[in-house]
């Protein structure tokens, strides 16, 4: 068949085929192309915080005065030093991939598992580190009262340091009970309830006369507005409509609401990227222990993995930055 | 490709001689750049409160020294300076082209929105 074209000529050409251009294997540009979705991803969450933030710019929480707190260390303001300790703990576990990585480049199993192991266990106490912070976020610390416009208004004492309402506010009897399903209607259920209601913490204001309000407008000094003892008792009892305790996605004690659902949102998307990406680690661990990767004489997975793992570290490193620093 | 790496940091200021050896240099350089942004974060000195373009220059430090780090992790511990400059620019140009242009709009939009709410006639103090 003198006319079937088998030959193109161009064997050993740049287009004739058989050529790696990025001399890189198909899933390893794949998982590069992967994270830059990803990252494309994330950014567009970190911008979006930084458009609502810029759209309250003079108004929006200041984060040290919101993670201030280290587990078993109650009631000392220590900004930052949690959250730097879990950025620690994970660069230290990429760290770790790395010389998983490493090892299994010199086919070195003992090496690879025990690094493996490591970078598991990193992820964990980074997951773990974040639940806690989740938990001390919503459940709050000083307690606010929120206006009718939905502004936060919090309270000091007279050299600015934070009140909680517990301090200063007595809880009278309960007009209502919290509504259950099994009490009344059961398809509407409602959240806990306030342990104080507006009036009572008017009350609480008007016979402490060292506690004033603090509101979220940001002076030029950088700090937020502490109102006078006249203008204290005026806002909170012209404009005070709800005692908020903790945040949550609709109300936030630290601020503007929109801090909380960020918060939650974008932690909340990195700390499921660590713990799918411990869950695969945990698969590829098991994966080397039993040495498919020996009998394939390549642990190339295992770089794999690890460039996921390192772009979950990349991507805290912005989140640290956006969210506690700036 | 797998054995070769480059094992200069800093424009070749740093040498190390082994890859493990370069890994743990990195993870220095990681940890110095956290506890500088970490003290600065705390400590707030008054020099670094004067604003320049529009951002408090601590902010800018802040930012910076992220794209140190960001820069550190891709290329040491993600291994792209082994990679190829296709590969490289492939990925990083992409990307940033992106974020910036969309930090940009959304920054642009959100200051926009704020002076609307200050010196508009929207009310939301009360």
């Amino acid at each position: 068949m003198s006319t079937t074209v088998v030959n193109t000529g161009t064997e050993g050409k740049t287009w004739g085929g058989a050529n790696q251009p990025l001399k890189a294997s198909y899933g390893k540009m794949m998982m590069w192309f992967f994270i830059v979705s990803d990252a494309l991803t994330f950014s567009g969450f970190l911008a979006a915080y930084g458009f609502s933030r810029f759209k309250f710019i003079d108004s929006w929480p200041i984060a040290d005065e919101v993670f201030t707190h280290v587990p078993f260390l109650h009631g000392q303001e220590l900004p930052m030093i949690y959250v730097a300790f879990m950025t620690f703990v994970l660069i230290m576990s990429s760290v770790t991939m790395v010389l998983a990585v490493d090892a299994g480049h010199h086919l070195n199993k003992a090496k690879v598992t025990l690094y493996m192991f490591l970078t598991i266990i990193g992820g964990l106490i980074f997951v773990g580190s974040q639940a806690w912070e989740w938990a001390t976020f919503i459940k709050g610390d000083y307690g606010a009262v929120q206006t009718k416009g939905g502004n936060i208004l919090q309270f000091v004492d007279t050299d600015g340091h934070r009140v909680a309402l517990r301090d200063f506010v007595t809880a009278g009897p309960k007009a209502r009970t919290e509504h259950e399903r099994k009490s009344g209607l059961w398809f509407v259920s409602e959240g806990t309830l306030p342990t104080y209601t507006v009036e009572e913490v008017v009350a609480g204001l008007e016979s402490h006369d060292n506690v004033l309000v603090r509101t979220q407008i940001i002076n030029e000094h950088g700090e937020k507005t502490v109102l006078s003892r006249g203008e204290s008792l005026k806002v909170l009892k012209d404009n005070g409509k709800l005692v908020v305790e903790g945040a949550n996605l609709q109300v936030n004690e630290y601020g503007s609401p929109l801090f909380a659902d960020f918060f939650f949102f974008i932690t909340g998307f990195h700390g499921f990227h660590v713990f799918s990406g411990v869950v695969i680690n945990i698969i590829i661990f098991f994966n080397v222990v039993l040495g498919t990767y020996e009998r394939r004489k390549s642990y190339e997975m295992v770089e794999k993995v690890g460039l996921y793992w390192h772009f979950v570290d990349l991507v805290w490193v912005f989140v640290f930055t956006f969210f506690y620093l700036v | 490709m797998a054995h070769a790496h480059k094992l200069e940091i800093l424009r070749g200021l740093i040498k190390f001689k082994s890859n493990t050896q370069k890994i743990w240099g990195v993870l220095i350089l990681l940890t110095i750049v956290t506890a500088v942004e970490v003290g600065l974060g705390i400590v707030k000195p008054e020099w670094s409160m004067i604003k320049v373009l529009g951002m408090k220059l601590l902010n800018w430090i802040f930012i910076i020294l992220t794209v140190v780090k960001a820069y550190y992790i891709t290329w040491d511990f993600m291994h792209m300076r082994d990679e190829t400059k296709g590969l490289r620019r492939a990925v990083v140009w992409t990307s940033i082209f992106l974020i910036l242009y969309l930090i940009f709009i959304l920054l642009q939009e959100g200051g926009y929105v704020f002076n609307v709410y200050s010196d508009g006639f929207v009310k939301r103090d009360f």
